[in-house]
This record gives C-alpha cells, structure tokens and sequence, in this order.
C-alpha cells in the first residue's frame, strides 16, 4: 500500500463494465511528507469516499482491489483504501 | 489503472491461439496533465477504444481478467476510454 495525495477525478462513459457508478480518482504517490511527488500519478477506484486533496492509502495490486470492490474475477487494479488523518513518524 | 492515448493499432496474423480475436493497440502512456511520458507499448483492448482516445489501462493478472476469456497470455487491457481527467499536479 502507498501514500498518495487525490489531485482529480477522471470520467469515462465508454468502459469495462465491472467500471460502471465507480469513481475514479487521480492518485499522486507522495512521500511521508503529504506533499512531495514520488512518481508518475495513476488512477485508482475510490471505495471510502475520498475526494480532492485527500491524502490517502492505495492498494495497486489485484487480489487486494478485487477483495473490496467485487467478486473474484473482476478486472479491478487500484483501489483506495482509506483517508489518512495523521502520519506520526517516530 | 493508468492513462494512455492510443496512438495505432497492431496488426498480428500469427499468434498464439488463445490471443485469437482480441484488438490490439499501441497505446503511450500520459501523465495527469495527458502529456506523453513514456515509450509506446502494446495492448489489448476490452472498450472499442481508437487512435486518438485517451484510455485508461490496467496491468497484471487483471489485464487478462478484463477480456472475454480470462484465461489468455496478456499483461496490458484497456479498460475504459476516458472523456475528462480533472487534475492538478502538486507543484
């Protein structure tokens, strides 16, 4: 799982349809910080109702996406897991 | 899932049987502002996506999950032709 800042949406209407009333927020990595980009952002399927300049935590793997959102053969990738309130780094 | 902008189309008559059917695409990858980041690359495509389309792929096990029968040699689907990203990047 990473961190990562939600800086925007993306809409589709043509789209896989396991795809269908999911949003799909566009996720930067960023390090512990909150703030300072890591690499290339991507998309993930929201599942906590997270929305712009969130900070949160994204699972980019399948088994973990297809476990939240959907049975088992569904094509899910990314998933946003939760909303960070704190980081406390020791 | 991550963006892309389908930039040709791949034409392939031999291949391995199970790829029978499926679209082909070169697709470059984009970043949050839908600028070119990255070399082209191959693949499948589950939405009638065509040049021209900004897209949105996935990777992995679940590139094969995306198609028809799920059970085939992919590692790259599109899975959905994307109408808006609305983004800002952190400075």
């Amino acid at each position: 799982m990473i961190l990562c800042r939600v800086i925007g949406t993306s809409v589709s209407t043509v789209q896989h349809r396991v795809y269908d009333g999911k949003k799909v927020l566009v996720c930067q990595p960023v390090r512990p910080d909150g703030t300072t980009k890591r690499s290339r952002a991507f998309l993930a399927v929201d599942s906590v109702q997270a929305g712009e300049g969130d900070l949160v935590v994204v699972a980019r793997e399948g088994n973990a996406a297809r476990q939240v959102l959907g049975t088992a053969d569904d094509p899910f990738h990314s998933v946003i897991l939760g909303i960070v309130d704190d980081i406390e780094l020791a | 899932m991550e963006l892309a902008r389908v930039v040709g189309t791949v034409v392939a008559t031999e291949k391995y049987p199970g790829l029978t059917g499926i679209r082909l695409l070169l697709v470059e990858p984009l970043d949050e502002n839908l600028e070119s980041v990255g070399d082209p690359f191959v693949a499948c495509d589950s939405t009638q996506a065509g040049p021209g389309d900004v897209v949105s792929w996935i990777g992995g096990r679940e590139a094969a999950l995306a198609m028809p029968v799920t059970f085939v040699p992919v590692d790259a689907t599109i899975v959905s032709i994307v109408d808006q990203v609305d983004a800002r990047s952190l400075p």
